[in-house]
């Protein structure tokens, strides 16, 4: 049965534009109902915004399922929240407790530049996939599924991996903005695949060294995993890390061949 | 063509279920009886989506494609009746640009969030293929709309999405409602004499994966009768119970987990100990652009693909076929297809973004986001859209009449009338405004919605997703009318939103006969 949490503040984070510097703006949500999720308590406050003629608050969501990775947002200093688990836009109201102060700012980390308010920019993450987030295997002409059995717990594992959803809490949450839970994800459910065997080297090396270009260092604080809405674990940046340090060798040496 | 695919999407990595021998493992589906469906979890679309995204992304480090992150369609170009490019609008700046080139696909999905409450992302629109329309492409049975019965039901009136537990629910699940209307006790508590396990009685050889329409309707009908379960009797029961008796916690764990966790985040009750809660809810369309066996509309290089054509379905979709359709489209239709049109267009130039019409396009573009600005009303775009999803769920929803057809064809102008002269949109067009974005989009909706009803209207008889009150057999099953409209119904704009012109396309069997389904 639906109840309602009352006196809430909202302190959330506005910002007209990459360049301008940004403040906190407070608003008192008097009532609302333990139903409500996270962003539809947004929704009612920019419907009001809006009717007080002001600029509505801009911030990034899609499928409010959990799946899609776009909406981001801190909550009281925690990426997507307290829910373990959970991404912002699956977070309900009965989360929290009437009279609370909740301050909701963007993403912060230098490699993820805010757009506007609450919304920021994280094509980087992009760049990474783009320098080898892949298995190269052009349209037509692919070998019958079957023909290479996959054993279950290395499709399972492959998969753990593959749920990430590319939302950059793990940066977010990071104090060095680090992307390495990202990286490695992305890795991991790559290089344990059969399929995925014939690049493992030349993908891990170009993916960290991309990421190093753009995000900080990993300093093993463990952040990340907690933040993660799909809980990965922080086991695979030591899948990584690994495959990186023999990708140094192997490369070379494969290199030195040719 | 889907065994192209899953060959395809494993050999990009796509981590499909296996079995413990390490060959790919299946599961059944709604409207199917056998086992035949490969699934990564319960997140298919989104592992294929992701697998799709990886190979476009190494094109993109190729060189090969360039991407215009945020950015919007917001007109296509039409030179001496061929698409010679698009008008987009830079979400980011405001600023209007255009692209010219040989030939235009949109790939830009379907119009579920006409009805406001969907399973659809929050971004999805119609504005791309509706502005197409508006140039002359021909859209196909709008009428054909999806309702997915397995969606957490509303919990309040300032619900913004509803949220889609995965069909596959339904493999273990039992679907009842209680008997009586006046029933107060718990479900754990109500014996199993007092429970109407209404899909297995009904459909007793497809049982609790009777398809989607089907399973739907019935849902609806038990709610109307005053079945419904939960704080808004807005629902009906899907039960675990047996399944976790039968397999173990364990096993339902495997299979479910993360459904179950979703469900408890957003329902806060827990499925293993409480039955879940479902409703149907708006989550596919199969009507959209007519186009050719080439996915060629009827403007010569203009391509639909994907949910945004009105292609492959039928009236209804079975579920998985949706990512069959957009990935064999991309995959494995556009490429062998597009080239017919293009090779004969080698060496000749192309309208530059110079051209008249694109400066036509481009001026009226911005006009029409000036207008908005300058409305200066009281009421914002979301308003809107909830007041228009309101009008076409209750009269082009589920079921529809002729009586309710005709309603919402009086209220839609009058309301849309109203955003006209209403709309409030705050902040300014020259930099990002979400809510400038979304008035441009409820217009949109507002047309299709129009035509959607007006197309609902036209066809007399009940059809897959299109089910007409009217035209039932005794057993409420739906009634085609094989004679009168074994045809579609692709519309061609007329001027304005409310005097469409039908264009009649046979429809003709003849390697497979055209038959009724029994799901008995």
């Amino acid at each position: 049965m639906s109840n309602h949490l009352t006196n809430l503040t909202l302190r959330v984070w506005r910002q007209k534009g990459p360049n301008d510097s940004g403040h906190f703006e407070d608003h008192a949500i008097e009532q609302i109902s333990d139903e409500a999720s996270f962003l539809e308590m947004l929704d009612i406050l920019n419907e009001r915004l809006i009717a007080q003629g002001k600029e509505a608050v801009v911030f990034d969501h899609d499928c409010r399922e959990g799946i899609c990775g776009t909406c981001s947002l801190m909550i009281n200093g925690q990426a997507h929240g307290n829910q373990r688990g959970t991404a912002t836009c699956q977070l309900h109201m009965r989360k929290f407790k009437s009279g609370d102060t909740i301050v909701i700012e963007p993403w912060r980390a230098s490699a993820f530049p805010i757009i506007k308010d609450l919304m920021v920019d994280r094509s980087a993450f992009d760049r990474i996939i783009e320098s080898g987030g892949f298995i190269t295997a052009p349209t037509g002409g692919a070998p019958d599924a079957n023909l290479i059995p996959i054993p279950k717990p290395v499709a399972d594992s492959a998969m753990d991996s593959a749920e990430c959803i590319g939302c950059g809490a793990c940066v977010a949450a990071c104090p060095n903005g680090a992307a390495n839970l990202f990286t490695a994800a992305k890795v991991s459910h790559l290089n344990r695949l059969p399929q995925g065997q014939a690049e493992r080297y030349k993908r891990v090396e170009a993916m960290v060294e991309t990421m190093d270009e753009y995000f900080g260092s990993c300093t093993n604080h463990g952040e990340c995993e907690a933040a993660c809405p799909k809980e990965i674990s922080i086991d695979v940046i030591a899948l990584m890390n690994k495959d990186y340090r023999k990708a140094k060798l192997k490369n070379r040496k494969d290199l030195s061949r040719t | 063509m889907s065994v192209n695919i899953i060959d395809q999407m494993v050999a990009q990595g796509v981590p499909f279920a296996r079995e413990y021998g390490g060959l790919l493992d299946n599961r059944s589906f709604g409207g199917a009886q056998v086992s035949r469906t490969f699934y990564a979890r319960g997140q298919t679309g989104q592992q294929l989506l992701l697998g799709a995204y990886q190979q476009f992304s190494r094109q993109v480090g190729l060189g090969g494609i360039r991407l215009f992150n945020r950015c919007e369609l917001v007109d296509v170009v039409v030179v001496d009746g061929r698409a010679s490019g698009i008008v987009v609008r830079d979400l980011m700046t405001g600023e209007i640009q255009s692209h010219a080139a040989h030939a235009v696909v949109l790939a830009t999905g379907g119009y579920g969030n006409v009805f406001f409450l969907s399973t659809n992302a929050m971004a999805c629109n119609v504005t791309a293929a509706w502005r197409a329309h508006r140039r002359g492409a021909l859209f196909a049975n709008p009428c054909y709309t999806q309702i997915h019965p397995t969606c957490i039901p509303q919990s309040d009136e300032f619900q913004s999405k509803l949220t889609l537990m995965s069909e596959s629910l339904r493999n273990d699940g039992r679907v009842w409602v209680p008997k009586n209307a006046d029933e107060v006790r718990a479900a754990h508590d109500i014996p199993e004499a007092d429970r109407d396990y209404y899909l297995e009685r009904l459909y007793p050889s497809f049982g609790n994966l009777a398809p989607r329409d089907i399973s739907s309707r019935a849902a609806k009908r038990a709610v109307d009768k005053g079945l419904g379960v939960g704080p808004l009797k807005n629902g009906v029961y899907l039960d675990f119970s047996d399944a976790i008796n039968r397999l173990g916690r364990d096993v339902v764990e495997e299979r479910y987990g993360n459904l179950f966790e979703m469900y408890e985040r957003i329902a806060g009750e827990n499925p293993y100990d409480v039955p879940m809660r479902i409703y149907p809810a708006t989550h596919y369309t199969m009507g959209g652009l007519w186009v050719d066996y080439e996915l060629q509309t009827n403007i010569p290089g203009l391509y639909a693909a994907g949910e945004a054509n009105f292609s492959d379905h039928g009236a209804n979709r079975l579920g998985a076929s949706a990512l069959m359709q957009g990935l064999a489209d991309g995959y494995f239709v556009l490429p062998y297809t597009i080239g017919n049109e293009l090779a004969p267009m080698l060496n000749k130039p192309i309208p530059g973004t110079d051209h008249p019409e694109f400066k036509r396009a481009e001026q009226e573009a911005r006009d029409r986001y000036n207008g908005y600005l300058n409305v200066n009303g009281t009421r914002s775009p979301d308003w809107f859209h909830r007041e228009l999803g309101k009008i076409i769920w209750d009269y082009c929803g589920m079921e529809r009449t002729e009586q309710g057809l005709e309603k919402a064809l009086s209220e839609l102008p009058a309301l849309y009338e109203e955003f006209k002269k209403d709309l409030r949109v705050t902040g300014d067009g020259n930099s990002l405004n979400q809510t400038l974005e979304k008035a441009g989009r409820v217009d949109d909706f507002f047309q299709l919605g129009m035509l959607m009803c007006r197309d609902a209207l036209d066809r007399n008889e009940s059809c897959g997703g299109h089910f007409r009150s009217e035209y039932q057999t005794d057993e409420g099953e739906a009634q085609r009318d094989d004679d009168n409209y074994c045809h579609v119904s692709a519309w061609q704009w007329g001027g304005d939103a409310m005097s469409p012109k039908l264009n009649v396309e046979p429809l003709e069997f003849k390697e497979v006969h055209l038959a009724t389904r029994s799901y008995k």
